[in-house]
């Protein structure tokens, strides 16, 4: 009779599994940034809410690439990164009239 | 048994990734105002997508696509914060005043106390801000 030891469950086929639920977790709370986006008041909330929005999509990217299994999705996650970065600073920099943000 | 130990750790680190973010969009939907919501949205944000990325690289392993992983955290370790600090002296520069505890304006009423022109170019506080109807 083999008993089965403690944290068996633990093994390579659940990682998959977490990753596509986490990415979809991760998809929800990037969905309800819309409402700050979409609310505002100011302008620097909706940039804000479209920043968090976009490193929530970062994070899915990187999750569904290993949960998937296309290490692809990476790069695509690293351009994103570099292209949130941009519009954050681009349209702080737009809304100020003058003066320096960063 | 390090394989156990590996995927308890990957799932260890997903779940607190997705703790700091679930707190990160709580604060963003539920803070008063503009500085507290940049606040947590550079702090606990960062931390959250950290630890994703962490359990990511975990997950691939020691190879040529785990390096990408990493750049991506320390990008974003590096670039969140900022992102969130130009946005929050844009707010400054444009002179919307912090809320505070004493204080029974909501994030509205800030805002239009401020002299900023809205979206649509219609000034909001000030009545002579240049764009407007001639006379």
């Amino acid at each position: 009779m083999t008993t089965t030891p403690p944290l068996a469950f633990l093994t390579g086929d659940i990682v998959t599994d977490v990753f596509l639920g986490a990415a979809a977790l991760f998809m929800l709370l990037a969905i309800a940034m819309f409402y700050r986006a979409i609310k505002g008041p100011t302008t620097q909330d909706r940039v804000l809410a479209v920043n968090v929005l976009g490193t929530n999509t970062v994070v899915v990217l990187a999750l569904l690439g290993a949960g998937l299994g296309e290490p692809s999705l990476l790069d695509i996650a690293l351009v994103y990164a570099l292209l949130n970065f941009l519009m954050a600073v681009a349209i702080s920099k737009f809304t100020v009239e003058r003066g320096g943000v960063l | 048994m390090i394989e156990t130990l590996r995927v308890g750790a990957i799932i260890v680190l997903v779940v607190l990734g997705l703790f700091f973010t679930f707190v990160s969009a709580t604060g963003v939907l539920r803070l008063p105002d503009i500085y507290s919501r940049a606040h947590t949205a550079s702090q606990a944000d960062t931390l959250g997508a950290g630890f994703a990325l962490a359990a990511v690289a975990l997950a691939i392993g020691w190879g040529t696509t785990s390096y990408k992983t990493v750049l991506l955290l320390f990008f974003i370790f590096i670039t969140n914060p900022t992102a969130a600090h130009a946005i929050a002296r844009a707010a400054d520069e444009q002179g919307i005043e912090p809320w505070t505890t004493d204080d029974d304006r909501t994030d509205r009423d800030l805002y239009e106390a401020a002299d900023v022109e809205a979206d649509g170019g219609v000034a909001v506080g000030g009545a002579d801000t240049p764009g407007g109807e001639p006379e």
